[in-house]
Order: structure tokens, then C-alpha cells, then sequence
């Protein structure tokens, strides 16, 4: 498999007054063509922060401190803003979680959606306009030649969150990054944008980046996982090697705290403590103080990310001092 | 917790709340939101009773009506024996330390301006339940109750994280010694693995002071392992009614099994395998409900009748209760039906002609 997206040591921080907030630390992940990567990790883990670095998306007080990312033989991180947006929406299309706060709620649907089509494949008004029904068709929105001249107050969530993704569709990008884009909807709404989107992966071979903190949605649709936590990626295996046998801690203890769909257990094995505040570089490993497994080591020094010993091929990658395989019965 | 041992605590007879909608200069009543719309059950002591549904369909207002913190258009709520409805403020407000409620935000439920003490002893304060000199040490003892330190009683609310918080308001809540709690998704603004730290608190201080709850959540996993019994509303109406087991097991309501068909499971192999039962459409709008049964105009078994005439809310199992024209005796299978009748949508051939 080709690599499409190679990223290599990001860091990313805020600057809030005289504090740093260390958001992504030292990231580095690659991506291939066709398949879907999922992000996981709890509110504050720099997932988002991570995919918006790429997109020079960040906000005024953010600074990418570090880091390069290798998209079509090109560094995005080095990219100044005529080049970078030459690429969002063409080459890299998002998702984003809200979506009534994406879209601008003066400025109906067609025009919004026509505009990458008439700004990124250079297309008049009118075929831009056609094309837009023909995608708000492809996302399942009824009557789309009527919806275009809706405005997005008009529509339901669910149907917003269609039409962000015709948006982010629209001019065939290779990687697709989806931020959330379930959170905000209720649950039948959700598995009706899940199958939407499981449908055109399998017809459009888009790659997806897919961001999420909810573990059961992402079982079936992604090929491989990255967790992240307190700014670091902590587990990075295939989709099955990590729901059969997680190995960090911290992914552990993130499976301990779903409710078991079995509905026998009574007590759910918790991870004590809450994530850590990310003003300083730790210089142990930033989940020592919920972790049950750690040894000394862990308090001194911040393990890197490495493939596990046996994991041959499907680089299985953890970044802990230990071997829980050792450890669990104890 | 054997669900169906306890008596009686909270039984609630067709319920309803409408919210008047207002529009123009003289505030003339344009239309109605019919938020709450006929719902009955009862509640018995001791036990879980969970209450799900998409957003809109009515659990919270649920939830706050049966507390009086909204007043109910109409129906009965008793509380015991007394039927609250009745009750005139100043009477209630002596009922009121028995039935507290945790809100979803802890974030926005407790004043920034309060210290976590003053903030937990204002109930003993409002209602005269423990005398000043005693209140410092109830309120460390509380504190205690729900994981936190008696130190942090001098604190305010910036200094804690949304855990934390949640926390406080439970021991808030608990400050008065209720015997019944209204949980309105009390962990939904929580991350994953602090939900399951604030999940096994509540469980904890159920067995240990026993608690009678309702808890009104959308996350269904939740709700399964919290509940003894669940109840499923959509638009402002119960659709079924049954303990979590049998529920979970086989659901009868049609929009239950749709429901509980697209929660999606932590299982890479069951995932992209399993045939979700997709519901068409979006939930349609209180203001002007469909005719009939609610939600015939998703249901796949929907017939002439289900858009005409409401179902009535039947008992066809011993502790199992429905409303569906179609489904009316336990002998009927509705998975069975649904997949016969259930079409799902068709993206892939306008995704290659694109």
C-alpha cells in the first residue's frame, strides 16, 4: 500500500498568557491510500487539534512548533496559505462535528456547496449548481434541487450533516477527515450517516481519517486505530489486533469503561483520576497517575512509541514501559 | 433490586405537557408543543427505572413534570399516596426533600460564586434539616459519600473538573436524604471514562442508602446497565415499557427494535456484519405530531389504520407494555416482520452514476 500521508514528530501547542497548553507532542503517523484510519481519544487528547495542524486550520493562539507532513511529495506544515488552499477541500476534505455552526446559516445550501466546485474544479455557476443536486442526491437528501435553495436552519441535523458531506465530497478529495461527525446527531440518525458513509468508501475508495471518542462506533468502518492521550499517541494497531487484545493501560482501561453490551457485569472497571492538565512536557509517562501496571521506570521517563515484540507485519505499536501480557493476572 | 418486589413509590397516570408557542407583540398562542403527551407507569421502590429516546421526544420534560418542577397540563403524578398535581407549592416544597434530581451539566448547575459547602448545605439550610452546628460535619460526611475529599468543602466549582462537579451535585443532591432521584443524563457531558467512575457512584449509593431512580438518558448501553425496567418514548409517548432483559432481548414495539438495532457494539467482526435496521427520515416535529400513532411515518410495518387511529397502550405480557396497532400479542415477531418488510436505503448505485 502507497503511503498518501506521512507525518512525522508534530508538535503543536497553544499559548494562553504566559502558559503553554502541549496539545500534540511528537506525533507521528502514516496513512494509505484507501484505507480509514481512526483517532481515538477522550475531549483535550489532541485529536482534533492533531487533523486541523495538518489543514493549518488552528486557531491565532496555536503554533506548530514541529514537524512535517509528506502529502503528494509536498511538506502541508511548510505550505504558505495560497498553496495550503489549493489542497483543503480538493485534495483534503473535513467534516466537522457541528453541523449548524460549519455552515453559514446567511447563504443557502447551493451556493455554499457549489462554491469548492466553482473555486477548486474552476466550474461555471450552472454546472456547479447541477452538480450540487447531484450530490445532495448521492448523500440521500429527497428532492435535492429543492433543498439548494434552502438555507441551513431549514433542514433537520441529520440533513446538515449530509450536506457537509457533499461538501466535503465534492471535489473527490483523497483523504477525507471526519471530526465527530456523529456526535452532535441521535443514534438513528447516526447509523444512518454511518451507512452512508460506509457505502461510499466501498464505491469511491476515499481515504478517511475518522475522529471519535465512542469506540463501538468506529468497530466497522475503520482498518486501523491510533489512541491518542494528553497529546501523545499511545496505541496505534489494526482494528481487530486492538479489540482483541488492547495493550496500553489506557486503552484497557478505556474498554473497562464501556458498559457491556451483554448487560451482566455490575461494577465497570474504571480508570481513576481524570487526564492531566497539558502545561508542562512530562518527562514520565503522562498516564502514571491513573495507571494501575506502572513500574518505576514510568515515573522517570516518557516511553516512545514502538512496534510490540511479535507483532510482525500489522505493527502493533504501544508506548509503554510495560508488558501487560505479564502483568494482568497480577 | 428485584424490580418488580418493591411497592409502589412514584406512579404516573397520563401525563401530559404542552408548551404553549407565543409569537408577535401580544403574545398570541400560535401553537402547541406537545412535549409530554399521555404517558403512564409507575415506579417502584428501590429500583432503576430507565427512560430512553432521541433528543426531543420528551424524557426530560418527563423527568421535570413528574418532580412539579414543571406543572403538568394534565394527569396524575402520586408520590406515595398523594397525588402531587393537587399540591399547592408551599405544601410541596415539604415533599421536596424527599425527590431531588441531578441535571446533565454540572458545568452550569452550580454557582460559581458558592463553595462546594455552601452549595451542599443550602438544602439542609432551605429545608431546616440539620441544625448549623452540625452542618460542617454533614457535609464532609457527604463529600465523602461521593468519592471526594471533606477538605474540598471550601473550594468553588472552577477549581474541579466535570467529574468532580458531577460529584457535587450528587452530594447535593443527596444533602436532603431523598428517596427518589431524577437523573436527567447525568453523565452525557462526561468523558468515557469518567462516566463509568460517576455510573458505578450512583449504583453504589443506590445499594447503600436505597435509592429509587429514574434515569432519563439517551445512550442506550448506559441505560442498560444501570436499569432494572426500561421505557422507550418517542414524541412525547411511551412506546413500550419492559424489564431491561427481556427488552434488550427481544424488543416488540417497532421503533424499539430500530433503536436498539442502531447502537452500534465495541466488536470489529459483529459491526461489519450485522444488517442495522435503518430508519428512514428524521424525527418529526412536536408541534404538529403525525395522526395516529406517532411514528407511523418511519415504521415499516405501518399500515392504514396506525395512520389514523393511536395505539393503545397495552399490557400484553405481564410487566410488558406496548403501544402498536401491529404488535398486540408476545406471539408476534417483530424482527421476523421488520426484515421482510424493511427496505434499506440504496446509496451505492446514485454513488457510481455520480
Amino acid at each position: 500500500m502507497t503511503v498518501l500521508l506521512d507525518v512525522k514528530h508534530l508538535q503543536t501547542r497553544f499559548k494562553s498568557r504566559k502558559r503553554y497548553i502541549h496539545a500534540v507532542n511528537d506525533v507521528s503517523f502514516q496513512v494509505h491510500e484507501g484505507e480509514a484510519l481512526g483517532v481515538v481519544g477522550e475531549s483535550g487528547c489532541g485529536k482534533s487539534v492533531t487533523m486541523l495542524s495538518l489543514l493549518k486550520l488552528l486557531p491565532p493562539a496555536a503554533r506548530i512548533e514541529q514537524g512535517e507532513a509528506i502529502f503528494n511529495g509536498d511538506d502541508l506544515l511548510q505550505m504558505n496559505s495560497e498553496q495550503i488552499r489549493k489542497v483543503r477541500g480538493a485534495q483534503i476534505g473535513m467534516i466537522f462535528q457541528d453541523p449548524m455552526s460549519s455552515l453559514n446559516p446567511v447563504i443557502n445550501i447551493g451556493t455554499q456547496l457549489s462554491e469548492p466546485l466553482r473555486a477548486h474544479l474552476k466550474m461555471s455557476k450552472a454546472d456547479a449548481w447541477e452538480r450540487s443536486v447531484q450530490l445532495l442526491d448521492m448523500v440521500g437528501i429527497p428532492e435535492p434541487r429543492a433543498r439548494l435553495s434552502d438555507y441551513p436552519h431549514q433542514l433537520s441535523g441529520g440533513m446538515r450533516q449530509r450536506v457537509m458531506i457533499a461538501m466535503g465530497l465534492a471535489c473527490k478529495p483523497k483523504i477525507l477527515i471526519a471530526d465527530e461527525p456523529t456526535t452532535a446527531l441521535d443514534v438513528t440518525i447516526q447509523a444512518q450517516i454511518v451507512d452512508l458513509v460506509k457505502d461510499l468508501r466501498e464505491e469511491l475508495h476515499t481515504t478517511i481519517i475518522w475522529i471519535t471518542h465512542d469506540l463501538s462506533l468506529i468497530a466497522g468502518l475503520v482498518d486501523r486505530i491510533m489512541v491518542m492521550y494528553a497529546g501523545y499517541i499511545v496505541e496505534e494497531a489494526l482494528v481487530d489486533d486492538l479489540y482483541t487484545d488492547p495493550r496500553h493501560p489506557y486503552t484497557i482501561g478505556l474498554f473497562g469503561s464501556l458498559p457491556d453490551l451483554g448487560g451482566q457485569q455490575r461494577r465497570l472497571t474504571t480508570i481513576g483520576g481524570a487526564p492531566p492538565n497539558l502545561e508542562a512536557i512530562p518527562t514520565c509517562c503522562p498516564f502514571v497517575p491513573r495507571c494501575k501496571y506502572a513500574i518505576d521506570k514510568c515515573k522517570i521517563e516518557n516511553p516512545p512509541i514502538k512496534p510490540i515484540s511479535g507483532s510482525g507485519e500489522s505493527l502493533h505499536s504501544i508506548a509503554c514501559w510495560v508488558d501487560i501480557r505479564d502483568r494482568r493476572e497480577a | 433490586m428485584s424490580a418488580t418486589q418493591g411497592s409502589v413509590l412514584v406512579r404516573v397516570e397520563n401525563l401530559k405537557k404542552h408548551f404553549p408557542v407565543r409569537i408577535g407583540a401580544f403574545a398570541e398562542q400560535k401553537a402547541t408543543v406537545q412535549a409530554v403527551n399521555g404517558i403512564s407507569f409507575n415506579i417502584h421502590q428501590g429500583e432503576t427505572l430507565g427512560m430512553v429516546g432521541e433528543s426531543g421526544c420528551g424524557k426530560s420534560t418527563a423527568g421535570l413534570t413528574i418532580l412539579q418542577l414543571y406543572r403538568p397540563t394534565s394527569g396524575k403524578v402520586y408520590y406515595q399516596d398523594t397525588d402531587l398535581t393537587l399540591l399547592e407549592e408551599k405544601q410541596l416544597r415539604l415533599l421536596r426533600p424527599k425527590m431531588q434530581i441531578i441535571f446533565q451539566d454540572p458545568y452550569s448547575t452550580l454557582n460559581p460564586r458558592m463553595t462546594v459547602g455552601a452549595a451542599i448545605s443550602e438544602p439542609m439550610q432551605a429545608h431546616s434539616l440539620v441544625p448549623k452546628n452540625k452542618q460542617d460535619a454533614r457535609v464532609a460526611e457527604l463529600l465523602s459519600l461521593v468519592g471526594l475529599g471533606h477538605n474540598y468543602a471550601n473550594r468553588y466549582p472552577h477549581e474541579f473538573s466535570g467529574g468532580q462537579r458531577q460529584r457535587i451535585c450528587i452530594a447535593r443532591a443527596l444533602a436532603c436524604e431523598p428517596e427518589f432521584i431524577v437523573c436527567d443524563e447525568p453523565i452525557s457531558a462526561l468523558d468515557v471514562s469518567i462516566q463509568a467512575q460517576i455510573i458505578n457512584l450512583l449504583q453504589d449509593l443506590q445499594d447503600e442508602l436505597g435509592l429509587t431512580y429514574l434515569f432519563v438518558a439517551h445512550d442506550l448501553s448506559v441505560v442498560r446497565h444501570i436499569s432494572d425496567r426500561v421505557a422507550v418514548m418517542y414524541l412525547g409517548q411511551l412506546v413500550e415499557l419492559a424489564p431491561k432483559d427481556v427488552l434488550f432481548a427481544r424488543p416488540f414495539h417497532p421503533y424499539t427494535h430500530a433503536l436498539l438495532s442502531a447502537v452500534p457494539k465495541p466488536d470489529p467482526t459483529y459491526e461489519r456484519n450485522q444488517k442495522r435496521v435503518i430508519l428512514t427520515g428524521d424525527v418529526p416535529s412536536p408541534i404538529n405530531p403525525p395522526s395516529g400513532c406517532r411514528f407511523h411515518p418511519r415504521c415499516p410495518l405501518a399500515t392504514e389504520r396506525c395512520t389514523k387511529e393511536v395505539p393503545q397502550w397495552n399490557e400484553i405480557e405481564p410487566g410488558r407494555w406496548v403501544a402498536c396497532h401491529e404488535v398486540t400479542s408476545p406471539n408476534v415477531d417483530t424482527s421476523a416482520v421488520f426484515s421482510k418488510k424493511h427496505k434499506r436505503p440504496d446509496y451505492k448505485t446514485k454513488i457510481k452514476n455520480w
